[in-house]
């Protein structure tokens, strides 16, 4: 008796796992999924926990805040814009299940804003297969400028080798002669923005490079090999919660170098935050003063912008929870375009009219952004520059007028004159 | 009557009573991919490659009697095997998946080696070490492992004879249930030989086994081998369907959910691993409905899922202490209680 039991418990339990699988599906069939004719919901991937959450997990929200205020107003070409954001922990195992159950479960449009190298590198594939947009990544890497074969995916902000060689200009023309240290997350993220250094700096000037694994809580060796090298310029490509701890080794070791941080590790509210948090008071902003940065959308300190008071004027209504800060902005400013290229993909929206509006507009399209964007059939890579900014008083003050270029070492670096347009007083403005 | 029924549970080999189980669970298992959507067959894919580790576990910690904290890096052993072979090497799935078998059962060898001489809480503590040290190789040789970025590999294609719209997902569920399969098979066989009765005796009492002529440190080497390889072949499907091998997939985390899904599922029972695999696969999306349900601020909700679990486990070990497959015995035997009571 016990091992027929067993048996039948065994087909048993087989059943209902079947059953309980089965009993999750979904099966809705139009002919494009996520979108109706008064809706279109996008997925997104976001560090809401984890190491890179400090600062990111703001982003999304920001986002969607600024979709509701676009709802309020009717949405664009009569669609109210959704957003449904799933934590990934800036792992890049979990980013492949949320994303799948984002595409296959919750049929979503497409993925918006997908955040972090390490992490969406591993679903351009399977977007890119399913022909599912993947509307303006969260991050700087190059491996989004590849409208040949990757033609679902786009970037959004600068390229960071583009950003490595603007930064590296800068120091060549200030900081000629002194001795470079380069600290930076060891995927794409930093090796990208260290190429670009290496573009315009000499390589005999770059005395140490030290790369941390994004997950690691210790970067005091790296700082002290830093110290030890010499390095008189210390360059940061790193997520704001590494800039805070490679400051506080710093500080702790009594090494002052000049500090210079890419545009996505310097938001002082979030790194000035952590260093208080990890210092318990002792410590603030005060130790990210002076770094040299950049900036490819106006200072979120700039309140006389017309943008930032649209963005600030969003955020108080929606978004009040959140500090004004530039992962807000970052937010509100993506979807800002996300909803420029929904208005361009026309009121009979599919997956391909997206595609085709940016692929053929989307160099033209001009809002919260500095420099224009570098999109046609071929390029997907987001801003084509950065302007030159420095953290003053705790604030990142920009100076100096946006710079563009391309992601290679033979472009030059170019000016960039056309004045910034005021936004439209209701909704978004195309071309 | 009972003379019968006696006749009608003949006793039939074990080999041929696994492979009747095999057959019926690789029908229904068909059937269900069949009638699944993408997003369901992705999910029976990972049930499957859990079910493979667990599978191992359950045999390791409620067999034999070991404790093993450190399956996530086993897994991680197996994901990389298949990582590297398939990404650099372009060996086909099935040798990929069999080397990924056999390195880890090598790795179980030295593993289990220490193992057998360590007991209870030394035993958890060193195996703990191998779960938090292993992962951070791929940490210290990037140029290899890929470094937090991991090793991506080419998804696995289904064969053209199926058809050019065969869900990919569809072929992932596949491969992972003929694994399933074959586990379940091999496992079966094993638990009712000689050799899963000297885990038993190993188990029960060492000094009364090692009387009757077992060598216990033996037994509990090949306890850890067997299930060194299941954790490996594990690893390997996971690594197939998520196509990447990165360390955060094999946190210290995954380690602590499949010795928590063996408890919970019902330690020592392959049913119990199959409840355990559907656990791990169903709660973190339940969870992360249910704590998306309440209107709460991100930073409440992101954390909210992690709670949840914690009090599901906590409820869970309260009314089944003996994991979900010992309270559906327990029902069970109430039932023929009940029967047999009325018929008197």
């Amino acid at each position: 008796m016990r091992r027929r039991s067993r048996r039948v418990m065994a087909a048993g339990a087989i059943c209902v796992l079947a059953a309980a699988v089965a009993g999750c599906g979904s099966s809705s069939s139009s002919s494009t999924p996520g979108v109706t004719a008064t809706s279109v919901t996008f997925g997104t991937h976001q560090p809401l926990t984890g190491p890179a959450a400090p600062g990111y997990s703001e982003i999304a929200p920001a986002s969607q805040a600024f979709f509701n205020y676009l709802n309020a107003q009717g949405g664009i070409n009569g669609r109210k814009i959704n957003l449904i954001y799933k934590n990934d922990e800036y792992n890049p195992a979990k980013t492949v299940t949320v994303v799948h159950e984002l595409v296959l479960n919750e049929k979503v449009f497409g993925i918006f804003e997908g955040l972090g190298t390490p992490t969406h590198t591993k679903v351009v594939g399977f977007l890119n297969s399913s022909k599912v947009p993947d509307m303006f990544v969260a991050s700087g890497c190059a491996c989004w400028d590849d409208g040949t074969t990757q033609p679902w995916t786009f970037g959004w902000q600068p390229n960071y080798t583009i950003e490595g060689k603007i930064l590296g200009q800068y120091l060549k023309q200030h900081f000629a002669g002194k001795k470079i240290g380069v600290f930076y997350q060891d995927d794409d993220f930093g090796t990208g923005g260290l190429t670009g250094i290496k573009y315009e700096v000499p390589a005999s000037s770059i005395v140490s490079t030290q790369p941390y694994q994004s997950g690691t809580t210790n970067v005091a060796p790296q700082i002290a090999a830093l110290k030890a090298a010499g390095a008189e310029v210390v360059v940061d490509f790193t997520v704001p919660i590494y800039t805070a701890l490679g400051q506080l080794s710093a500080f702790t070791l009594g090494y002052k170098p000049q500090l210079v941080v890419s545009n996505v590790g310097i938001d002082p509210t979030t790194v000035g935050g952590l260093l208080k948090t990890f210092s318990k008071g002792k410590a603030g902003t005060e130790l990210i003063e002076g770094a040299i940065t950049d900036g490819y959308l106006p200072s979120v300190a700039e309140t006389s912008n017309p943008w930032i008071a649209l963005f600030a004027k969003v955020h108080a209504q929606y978004d009040s929870s959140a500090p004004f800060d530039g992962n807000v902005e970052y937010g509100m400013a993506n979807a800002y375009t996300l909803a420029q290229a929904l208005q361009l993909a026309g009121k009979n929206l599919t997956r391909q009219d997206l595609i085709n509006a940016v692929n053929t507009s989307g160099s033209k399209l001009v809002g919260p952004g500095l420099v224009p964007f570098r999109y046609s059939t071929t390029e997907h890579g987001g801003y084509g520059g950065v302007e030159m900014g420095q953290v003053r008083n705790g604030k990142i003050v920009l100076f100096g007028g946006p710079l563009v270029t391309e992601p290679n070492e033979s472009s030059p670096i170019t000016p960039y004159t056309t004045p910034q347009p005021a936004p439209p007083s209701s909704g978004v403005s195309v071309p | 009557m009972s003379a019968l029924l006696g006749r009608l549970r003949a006793p039939r080999s074990s080999l041929e009573r696994s492979l009747l189980i095999v057959l019926a669970s690789g029908l229904l298992l068909f059937l269900a991919s069949e009638a699944l959507s993408e997003f369901n067959d992705l999910q029976l894919a990972s049930g499957g490659y859990y079910f493979v580790a667990l599978a191992g576990l359950t045999v390791l910690t409620g067999l034999s009697g070991q404790i093993s904290l450190g399956h996530g890096a086993l897994m991680a052993v197996g994901a990389y095997t298949v990582a590297l072979l398939i990404g650099n090497e372009h060996w086909a799935l099935v040798p990929a998946l069999l080397a990924a078998v056999v390195v880890s059962a090598v790795v179980g060898v030295a593993v289990g080696a220490a193992a057998s001489r360590l007991r209870g809480p030394y035993l958890a503590g060193a195996t703990l070490a191998f779960a938090i040290g292993l992962p951070a190789l791929a940490d210290k040789y990037t140029n290899l492992f890929g470094g937090e970025n991991g090793l991506v590999i080419n998804p696995p294609t289904p064969p053209s004879f199926l058809g050019t719209n065969f869900p990919l997902e569809r072929w992932e569920a596949w491969i992972a249930c003929v694994a399933v399969l074959v586990v379940l098979f091999v496992l079966n066989n094993l638990l009712h030989s000689g050799i899963g009765r000297a885990f038993r005796a190993v188990r029960d009492d060492e000094i009364a086994a090692s009387l009757c002529g077992l060598h216990v440190g033996r037994v509990q080497t090949l306890a850890f081998i067997v299930s060194a390889a299941c954790a490996g072949l594990g690893g390997g499907l996971l690594a197939v369907v998520l196509q990447l091998a990165a360390p955060g997939a094999f946190e210290l985390a995954l380690s602590l959910s499949l010795f928590t899904a063996v408890v919970l599922g019902g330690l020592g029972s392959l049913v119990g691993a199959i409840w355990g695999a559907a656990l791990l696969v169903l709660l973190p999306t339940w969870t992360n409905n249910l704590a998306h349900s309440f209107s709460l601020s991100t930073n409440v909700s992101a954390n909210l899922p992690l709670a949840i679990y914690g009090c599901v486990l906590i409820v869970a070990m309260l009314l089944w202490p003996s994991g979900i497959q010992g309270g559906v015995r327990a029902i069970f035997a109430r039932v023929r209680l009940l029967r047999a009571s009325e018929e008197n």
